[in-house]
C-alpha cells in the first residue's frame, strides 16, 4: 500500500491514520508481526523517529503490542480493533453530517439521499 | 540524548561582511536536521566552521565536545557544496583513496549504492554529468560510518527519482547515534525525513522547531512556512 502524506498536517498523525486503515482493512491482520521501525520508515520515506512516535501512540491505544525481544505486532484482541474501527467511522460520519448541514440539508433529506445512493449501488 | 554539535555565540566576519552572527545552537545525536535559509544566509559558512575549514571570528563551535580538528574529522563526514575530487580519477580509484584515508569507510556500501544508481565504477569523474558526479560524492560521504554527516546542498543537481533514492539512502545509512545535518533550499523534497529544522537568515537563527510542531501549530508544511518567513 502506498503511503500518502499531505503537507498541512503533522506527519505522525497521518502515519497513525494510515496504519490504522491497514489494520482495519486486514492488510495487517490481528496478531501479525509488524516490520521494524526502520523498515517501515524507509517504506513510507519518513524519519524513523516520526514512525516511532506514531507506533508509540498506536501502542497507547492498545492496537499494537510491543514484545520486549521480538518487535511489534498487531493486537489479537479483535474487540479493540472493532472499537477503534467504529470510532473512526463515527468521526468520518459526523464530519460528513457537518458538511451536509452547512450545505443546508435536513437530516431526513440526508438519509433519503443515502438510501437512494445505496440502492443505486446495489443495482 | 547527548549533544553532537554545539555553537555558542558563533560569529564569522569576512572583512566588513558578517556571515554568521552570534549563533547559539545545540544539535542532538540521532537526529536528521534541516539547516534552511535563503541564498547567502550563512548555511555553508556554519558547515565550514564545523569542519574547521574556517575559524570563528568570535564564539565557539564544538563537535562532540571538541573543537574542529583531527579528532573531529574522524567522526564527521562532510559533503561540500563544490567538488574537490580530481576529475581524472575513476570511481574505484576514489573509493580506494577513501578506504586509505578513513578508518570508517565501507567500500562494499559504496559499490552497492553505485550499482543501485547504475554508475560504473570504471568511469572517470570528468566523463560524468553534473548530477552523476553529485551522486558519486554523496555515495562516498554516506559510505562512512560517521557520527555526524554534514551535507551541504546534497540534492540540488539530481533528478527527482534519484533524489528519492538518495533520501532513502540517507535514511537507511544513518544509525541511531548518528546525526545528519542537511543544508538545502529544496525543502518540500526533504521535510518528511527531517526531525527538526533550523531556519537561518542573515547569519542568525530565526527559528528552531520540529517538523510536526510546525505543522501542528501553523497548519502548514515547513516549505509553506519557509516561503512565508522569507517572502521576497
Amino acid at each position: 500500500m502506498p503511503w500518502e502524506l499531505k503537507s498541512d498536517r503533522p506527519i505522525y498523525t497521518q502515519l497513525i491514520d494510515q496504519i490504522k486503515l491497514m489494520i482495519f482493512s486486514g492488510a495487517y491482520p490481528p496478531g501479525s508481526r509488524l516490520p521494524s521501525v526502520r523498515d517501515m520508515a524507509k517504506e513510507a520515506a519518513v524519519n524513523p523517529n516520526t514512525m516511532q512516535r506514531a507506533l508509540a501512540k498506536l501502542e497507547e491505544d492498545s492496537l499494537i503490542i510491543t514484545h520486549r525481544t521480538s518487535g511489534r505486532s498487531i493486537t489479537e484482541d479483535t474487540r479493540m480493533v472493532e472499537l477503534a474501527k467504529n470510532k473512526l467511522a463515527q468521526e468520518q460520519i459526523s464530519e460528513f453530517l457537518e458538511k451536509m448541514q452547512l450545505m443546508g440539508f435536513e437530516q431526513k433529506e440526508i438519509l433519503t439521499i443515502i438510501n437512494n445512493m445505496v440502492k443505486e449501488m446495489k443495482k | 540524548m547527548s549533544v553532537i554539535l554545539e555553537c555558542t555565540e558563533l560569529t564569522k566576519k569576512f572583512a566588513s561582511k558578517i556571515a554568521v552572527s552570534g549563533v547559539n545552537l545545540k544539535v542532538e545525536r540521532g537526529q536528521i536536521v534541516g539547516l534552511l535559509g535563503p541564498n547567502g544566509s550563512g548555511k555553508s559558512t556554519i558547515i565550514k566552521l564545523a569542519n574547521g575549514l574556517l575559524t570563528p571570528t568570535r564564539g565557539n563551535i564544538l563537535i562532540g565536545g571538541r573543537k574542529p580538528g583531527i579528532e573531529t574529522k574522524k567522526i564527521v563526514s562532510y559533503l561540500p557544496e563544490k567538488t574537490y575530487l580530481n576529475d581524472w580519477m575513476r570511481v574505484h580509484q576514489i573509493i580506494e583513496l577513501f578506504s586509505d584515508f578513513y578508518d570508517n569507510f565501507k567500500p562494499e556500501k559504496a559499490y552497492d549504492m553505485l550499482k543501485r544508481l547504475n554508475i560504473n565504477a570504471n568511469d572517470r569523474l570528468k566523463t560524468m554529468s553534473k548530477g552523476t558526479k553529485e551522486k558519486v560524492q554523496l555515495i562516498l560521504v554516506m559510505s562512512r560510518e560517521a557520527e555526524l554527516y554534514l551535507l551541504d546542498e546534497p540534492i540540488g543537481g539530481v533528478d527527482p527519482a534519484a533524489r528519492d533514492y538518495i533520501l532513502a539512502t540517507i535514511l537507511s545509512n544513518y544509525n541511531e547515534n548518528a546525526t545528519v545535518i542537511i543544508s538545502t533550499h529544496l525543502i518540500s523534497d526533504i521535510e518528511k525525513i527531517l526531525d527538526s529544522v533550523i531556519f537561518i537568515n542573515q547569519g542568525q537563527v530565526v527559528l528552531t522547531s520540529t517538523v510536526d510542531d510546525i505543522r501542528d501549530e501553523k497548519g502548514k508544511s515547513v516549505d509553506g512556512l519557509f516561503r512565508e518567513v522569507f517572502k521576497c
